[in-house]
């Protein structure tokens, strides 16, 4: 297999989704498409040589013709307050990918689809709402997906209108949030952490044997993937994403 | 990597140096320790566990818990680097040297070709020359600074290759599997360096 080679994309715009995460459009020369929850790896190198490495998920469906990157901004990250920060519409951005080939969907797999999220961990499972979106309404019917999606509170809820449009126009698709924090008195959502009862409620929505993709800080991805394996899913159709803090 | 790098624009080092020689290229210190893995964990009881080595002859020798247990331990304290771009330095192991697995290995007659198939509970595999996990370059690790391994990070048992990228340390692992011919493991099919040296970089498929 050849080489994946740096690319300089080029930033051809920002968009604040919340005020901790910022999505990069980015125009990358040559760029091959990707599947559905691959990630790139970007490279900022400093004019004294330093250099810094970090993997951002695909937001983007991978029918769209920009690459789109949300990253979330960590206090003492010295890349992602430069993604979040510096960068801007114009700029080069050198990067690689797509890679992973195991926590990746498309809409020809086999079975429903279940979601499980937890703060800019939606972020891979956008690109799969993304695409499945793009596809024929009658394709799509055949796939009942859900999406549990947690986050802290509502102002950090990631892609919150795109997801309510996906799930009004989509009787296939039901988008279940829920906030661990603070939710308004009008918040007509789930409240607290993802937990058995909320797993059990999702699952029931989409009964055979769903693809599942659980994507969330690491406790996160853990707790719910053991509640998961309890509730009767089959661990090899589990495919987790975990992580800890990247910087 | 191009010959001229591209620089970012206003892109400044914020991060304090870290021990210079200490950081394979690409990668950063953290101080915690992340947990990647594809799917969940899986949890065998101790009472069921067991590590087989096989050869390709079809010769194999077992240890239970117990039986691994009373073999020579060893602490090594060593760097480890992930793929995805954090290293951490100094961290604390107990284990049993795969050297002294294989001597025994050795001693009930199996054949020890060049390269060996780690495989583990819940289908993880990766593939090893047998040349990187002998020398007193290789453990089988059930604890970590001064704790049994925790099910997440890989307990009961991983291996622990720390001079490899650290999905070569299996987690979960069950056993080693000698092949005449090397095959790809689990990441390795999926678009992951064969080798994975992090000092030469080998992140992936293509990479020198």
């Amino acid at each position: 297999m050849s080489r994946l080679e740096w690319r300089v994309a080029t930033v051809v715009g920002v968009r604040d989704e919340t005020p901790r995460t910022r999505s990069l459009v980015l125009n990358v020369p040559g760029w091959a498409g990707h599947r559905a929850g691959q990630h790139v790896d970007v490279r900022l190198v400093a004019e004294d040589g330093y250099e810094a490495q970090r993997s951002y998920s695909i937001a983007s469906a991978p029918e769209n013709e920009s690459v789109e990157l949300t990253v979330e901004r960590l206090d003492d990250g010295e890349v992602s307050s430069y993604l979040c920060d510096v960068l801007g519409p114009g700029d080069g951005l050198e990067l690689r990918g797509p890679i992973g080939g195991y926590f990746v969907w498309d809409i020809s797999s086999d079975g429903p689809l279940l979601l499980v999220g937890g703060g800019s961990g939606i972020v891979p499972l956008m690109s799969m709402l993304r695409h499945r979106a793009r596809s024929d309404a009658a394709v799509r019917s055949r796939v009942p997906t859900v999406l549990l999606y947690s986050a802290r509170t509502a102002e950090e809820l990631i892609y919150k209108e795109e997801l309510e449009k996906l799930a009004n126009g989509n009787d296939s698709l039901m988008v279940c949030i829920t906030l661990t924090r603070d939710a308004p008195a009008e918040w007509r959502g789930l409240r607290g952490r993802v937990d058995r009862a909320m797993l059990e409620m999702v699952s029931a929505t989409v009964s055979g044997r769903p693809n599942v993709f659980v994507c969330g800080p690491t406790p996160f991805t853990e707790a719910v993937a053991t509640l998961l394996v309890e509730l009767g899913h089959e661990p090899s159709r589990i495919r987790t994403e975990r992580f800890g803090p990247t910087g | 990597m191009s010959d001229t790098p591209f620089i970012a624009r206003g892109f400044h080092r914020r991060r304090p140096e870290a021990s210079a020689n200490r950081l394979p290229p690409g990668q950063y210190e953290t101080r915690d320790f992340p947990v990647l893995s594809a799917g969940p964990t899986p949890r065998t009881p101790l009472s069921q566990w067991d590590f087989t080595i096989n050869d390709p002859t079809g010769r194999s020798i077992r240890w239970s818990w117990d039986e691994l247990m009373a073999l020579p331990h060893e602490s090594p304290t060593v760097d480890i680097h992930c793929v995805t771009k954090w290293s951490k330095f100094g961290t604390r192991w107990e284990g049993i040297s795969l050297d002294t697995m294989i001597a025994a290995a050795r001693d009930a007659s199996l054949a020890i070709p060049s390269y060996v198939l780690a495989f583990s509970d819940g289908d993880y595999s990766t593939n090893l020359p047998a040349a990187d996990i002998t020398g007193g370059k290789a453990w089988i690790a059930f604890g970590y600074d001064g704790a049994p391994l925790a099910p997440e990070h890989g307990g009961p048992a991983r291996l622990l290759v720390p001079h490899l990228y650290f999905w070569k340390s299996a987690k979960w692992v069950r056993g080693l599997r000698f092949i005449d011919r090397d095959v790809p493991g689990f990441w390795e099919q999926l678009g992951y360096h064969n080798r994975g040296d992090p000092w030469k970089e080998q992140r992936y498929q293509g990479d020198p």
